[in-house]
């Protein structure tokens, strides 16, 4: 259901990317350090274009600061150092000529907690774009807010409330408008970290049903505790575990017969 | 195997395993009654052969509501859902072959009176036999979660079909040469049917113990060896 979104392909040249196959993200040899403790050891995964690629393993074990890398969200971070190459199309996004805001334009975030602006419904979604310089016009933005929310399944339950401030929805709805603003400024890549641990199933369902349309145009990582869930909404899952990733593969393998005995011991609950 | 994180979950599927050997045995003697009765036609071998097949009904209803529960309340993963399938499709497999083997011991009550040719009820006891080997062998593989036995049995099959047709063609001849004997071979030829029947649920269990241990399924094709049902008799 792609409504009248404008085309992906706004912030660079697509290269060959063909059949949802091709390689979105690449982590080569990708270590990360907090001062003197390392949480990522020689991280090598290929991300592919178009799906979902969940990532799953026990608190401590990598998976968010991984994720939190493919928009150096950890730049925030003052002792935090990353060493390797983590590529976009073929991009290095820890080259210093490379534009972090512009980045994150392309990879968005939603988090564990919804955290709408304090703002009106529409000026949550409105915000990106508009900083960006996406609209031309009061219309087009208009348009780019509604169209987003439509896409994010929003639009029905709050088009009459688009003034009320964000923080008035509820959990499920501000999650989905978090996700309604990240997808107003086109973004590529949406990274999710565990968005649905604080909503309730109906909340949870919508957003899986959502992610499955969102797949379609975007390629998603996903952070989840909910193994249930990386096997609903993903084609590809990777068990970290002490900073390292065990296992990548199709979900349907990581789940029916996974290569490693570590794998297999978390996600049928034996671990410890 | 590590223990599960919870304590009642490893309990659980133990307890699954109990009943398993539990409807194994109880099969496993079904069909040695069966095979009393052929021997010896006694009518309380009958009644025990129904009796024994109740308690293996119960059990399959156990563990068929007991599988569904677990899969309802710990949405297992892995070699535990592959566990849990396995177990409730075994159920039903043993449920079956508890049914055949009572329906050997009836009919083998019904010819009672008659005259048995003696070859041909050694042919049955031999293939009775080797069914209650292979089923033996098969619930082994279970419990030792081991493939590479239950591919043996899976492969041992078809000399049960082998025997079943040359029994197939003796009855044939028996009814061709007197009509007198064709109630007691129909029933006989029957019986041979059961057996064989037996030995197919064996092979889906040994496919079962092998996608358990595995997590694929059993795929090259198993060499078959009944062609009965292409089988014509030849006007001369």
């Amino acid at each position: 259901m792609v409504m009248d979104m404008p085309s992906q392909s706004t912030f660079s040249a697509r290269g060959a990317v063909a059949g949802g196959k091709a390689t979105k993200i690449s982590a080569r040899g990708v270590n990360v350090y907090y001062g003197e403790k390392q949480a990522l050891k020689e991280v090598n995964v290929e991300i592919p274009d178009k799906g979902v690629m969940a990532f799953i393993g026990p608190s401590g074990c990598g998976k968010s600061t991984f994720l939190r890398c493919i928009n150096r969200m950890n730049d925030t971070i003052a002792s935090c150092r990353v060493a390797g190459r983590i590529e976009i199309e073929g991009q290095d996004i820890y080259d210093s000529k490379l534009d972090v805001v512009q980045l994150r334009a392309r990879v968005g975030m939603v988090f564990q907690k919804p955290n709408p602006f304090p703002k009106s419904v529409f000026e949550n979604v409105a915000y990106g774009p508009r900083i960006h310089g996406l609209a031309k016009s009061k219309t087009d933005l208009e348009g780019i807010v509604i169209a987003s929310l439509r896409y994010a399944g929003l639009f029905e339950e709050v088009k009459d409330r688009l003034q009320d401030s964000g923080t008035s929805l509820s959990g499920g709805q501000q999650q989905r408008l978090c996700i309604a603003r990240a997808i107003a400024v086109q973004p590529e890549i949406i990274l999710m970290d565990e968005p649905c641990s604080a909503l309730d199933p109906i909340a949870t369902a919508k957003i899986e049903e959502l992610m499955e349309e969102l797949t379609e145009s975007y390629t998603i990582v996903i952070v989840t505790h909910s193994m249930q869930q990386a096997a609903r909404v993903s084609q590809r899952t990777a068990f970290f575990h002490l900073g390292s990733l065990v296992e990548e593969g199709p979900t349907e393998v990581i789940f029916n017969k996974p290569q490693d005995k570590r794998t297999q011991d978390y996600i049928t609950g034996r671990f410890g | 195997m590590n223990e599960h994180t919870v304590k009642s979950f490893d309990q659980e599927l133990q307890s699954l395993d109990r009943k398993v050997a539990q409807m194994g045995g109880l099969a496993e003697r079904l069909l040695g009654q069966s095979f009393d009765a052929l021997e010896r036609r006694d009518p309380k071998l009958a009644e025990n052969a129904v009796a024994s097949d109740r308690a293996i009904d119960l059990l399959e209803r156990e563990l068929q509501e007991q599988t569904i529960l677990m899969i309802a309340r710990r949405q297992p993963m892995a070699n535990d859902l592959r566990h849990i399938m396995t177990v409730l499709k075994i159920a039903g497999d043993l449920e079956r072959i508890g049914d055949l083997a009572k329906n050997i011991a009836k009919r083998a009550l019904a010819v009672s009176g008659e005259n048995h040719p003696k070859p041909l009820m050694t042919g049955l006891k031999h293939m009775l036999e080797l069914a209650m080997r292979q089923l033996k062998d098969v619930l082994d593989a279970y419990s030792e979660r081991n493939a590479d036995k239950a591919l043996e049995v899976w492969r041992h099959d078809e000399r049960i079909d082998a025997m079943y047709n040359s029994l197939f063609r003796e009855l044939l001849t028996y009814m061709m040469e007197d009509p007198r004997n064709i109630g007691l071979c129909t029933h006989l030829l029957f019986g041979a049917k059961n057996i064989e029947r037996v030995g197919d649920h064996t092979t889906n269990i040994a496919e079962n113990v092998h996608y358990l241990v595995h997590g694929t399924a059993l795929i090259d094709d198993r060499p078959k060896g009944d062609d009965t049902s292409s089988t014509l008799i030849r006007k001369e």
